[in-house]
């Protein structure tokens, strides 16, 4: 499915492809209400890769959330491709900190899972899962290294080839929209520089737009086109800047100077941002 | 030989020994059969008297499978129900605890009273005995699903009942079986129960008539056949758990492994 398949969006909000307008989100109510989300205004361009970074509890997860469609704002107006969400047009696949496999489905049945909810696959997947479908996990495993394994639980996988399962399976539907939560967050250094290699390659393949939650200032200037930074209590955006450098990006690249630099000013731009809260915690 | 076939082997003398220790006491001290009947005698009275007895069996096992295969209806359906929410959990976990421990043999002349003796009672008393482990554990299954399981499916697009085929139910079906296997051996004990009250067929009648007739080895072959049925319904129904739900056992068994 491409742009031409949404018939009535609108075409001046076709390349909007995430919007969130003036987006309140509070938690509970009367004295113990949390504002996770206040005043916050952001933007998806069809095709961007927008890392989202800040400390903990800042309201990214629930950006992400809103993004889904497993959570309802209180205030503003959330757009998924240009439509306001419910009746939603695109496709989104989602990877956790967590893999989040079933334990029980082998890796080959936990990556198809989306073919048989997500429509328009789902209408074939009875006549198809056990070839054109069956081939396509396959080649995505391929893709990023876990040939040979489909057969495998995973319990038989390590942490980070269960990491990589799950994006597959974030992928396997072809996406619009892709949301990522801290997926490389739980792996050792060098696991998650592959997986970011792995990560650019894929989305090089397919161009989807992605919104990546990230503690790690390196993998978002890696990694994004964009970075957003936010800041918590109440949680919002206070940044948002764009990233030159050139694809695809090597991890030889996190040392130049330039992208040195611009690791610090995201440093500097977020302790500030603490500092002034009164918050150094 | 490894460490589980050696114990394997030690539990089955251990079993040998106490009967030929049984067989030696009643020698020995001269026991009367009117007592204690030696487990030889036990056994010749079981092999001559087989064609008597088998009829009775077959009551026992059909009434024992036709209670259970109800309690697992009622049992997986009230399971759902009460698991499908964390408040319905909440708010009937409480009844159903008070419900599963009224002892369940009070039940019987109730079911009398209500269906006269014979075969309704005692399938009734079977049910009612294997329904609430199963209700517990579906509830408890269902209840206790990783929301982020629940989350992957609902970014999906997933309906309510999507979710419960693909995510809920296969992560409840170790509850599911485990209960099945403790269940069958209440649904068992409540039909003897049962025959031995109210019923005119069945090993529990068998061994109450073979009683008031002072026909002890008779009463002790029944015993004898009930043990080998109740153990049967154990094991099968393990084996039945263990191949469905291996996955569960596998996880473990890696982080043992890995010790
Ligand atoms: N279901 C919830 N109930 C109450 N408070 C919540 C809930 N989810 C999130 N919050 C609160 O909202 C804030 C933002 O949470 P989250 O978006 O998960 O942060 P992040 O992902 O940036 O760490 C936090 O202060 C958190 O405690
Ligand atoms: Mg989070």
């Amino acid at each position: 499915m491409n742009a031409a398949n949404w018939p009535d969006a609108p075409s001046s909000t076709t390349e909007k492809l995430f919007q969130l307008e003036n987006v309140r989100v509070t938690f509970g109510s009367g004295e113990r209400e949390v504002t996770a989300l206040a005043d916050t205004d952001l933007k998806l361009t069809k095709g961007e890769f927008v890392a989202l970074v800040g400390p903990s509890g800042c309201g990214k997860s629930t950006i992400l959330k809103l993004a889904a469609g497993t959570l309802r704002a209180s205030q503003g107006v959330v757009y998924v491709a240009g439509r306001e969400i419910g009746a939603n047009p695109i496709r989104i696949g989602m990877a956790f900190q967590n893999p989040t496999l079933l334990p029980w489905l082998n890796i080959r049945d936990n990556v198809m899972l989306p073919l048989k909810i997500v429509p328009p696959y789902r209408h074939q997947y009875r006549s198809k899962r056990r070839t054109e479908y069956k081939d396509k996990v396959e080649a995505l495993l391929e893709q990023v290294g876990l040939k040979g394994f489909a057969d495998s639980f995973p319990w038989q996988l390590s942490g980070g080839m269960q990491q990589r399962a799950s994006l597959c399976r974030a992928l396997i539907h072809e996406p619009n929209l892709l949301l990522l939560d801290e997926p490389f967050g739980a792996l050792d250094q060098f696991t998650r520089e592959e997986l970011w290699e792995v990560m650019q390659n894929l989305w090089l393949a397919t161009k989807p737009t992605v919104l990546l939650v990230t503690h790690d200032l390196t993998e978002a200037a890696y990694l994004a086109s964009r970075i957003c930074i936010m800041q918590a209590r109440p949680g919002r955006i206070i940044d948002d800047r764009p990233v030159g450098f050139a694809r695809p990006r090597t991890v030889e690249m996190t040392a130049d100077p330039k992208f040195v630099s611009l690791r610090e000013n995201l440093r500097t731009a977020i302790v500030t941002a603490r500092h002034s809260l009164g918050d150094t915690k | 030989m490894n460490e589980s076939q050696r114990r394997r082997l030690m539990s089955l003398g251990f079993i040998l020994l106490f009967f030929v220790l049984w067989e030696l006491i009643c020698l020995v001290f001269g026991v009367s059969q009117l007592v204690l009947p030696r487990p030889s005698v036990i056994i010749a009275t079981f092999i001559d008297r087989f064609p008597a007895i088998m009829p009775h069996a077959i009551q026992t096992i059909y009434t024992t499978l036709l209670g259970f295969g109800f309690g697992i209806l009622i049992g997986l359906s009230l399971g759902m129900l009460i698991g499908s929410s964390r408040l319905a959990f909440d708010v009937a976990y409480p009844l159903l605890v008070g419900f599963s421990s009224i002892p369940k043999v009070a039940v019987v002349p109730i079911f009398v009273l209500w269906f006269g003796a014979g075969t309704v009672p005692a399938v009734l008393t079977a049910m009612i005995m294997s329904v609430f482990p199963i209700v517990v554990n579906v509830a408890t299954g269902l209840a206790t699903t990783e929301p982020e399981l629940e989350d992957v499916m609902k970014t999906l697009g997933a309906k309510k009942h999507e979710i419960l085929w693909n995510v809920s139910l296969p992560r409840t079906m170790p509850f599911f079986f485990a209960s099945l296997k403790v269940s069958v051996t209440l649904a068992f004990v409540g039909t003897v129960i049962a025959e031995t009250v109210a019923s005119n067929r069945g090993i529990g009648n068998l061994m109450m008539i073979a009683s008031s007739s002072f026909d002890v080895p008779l009463v002790f072959a029944g015993l004898f056949v009930l043990a080998a049925l109740g153990v049967s319904l154990y094991v099968i129904f393990s084996f039945i758990e263990s191949r469905v739900t291996g996955w569960t056992k596998r996880q473990d068994g890696l982080s043992v492994a890995s010790h």
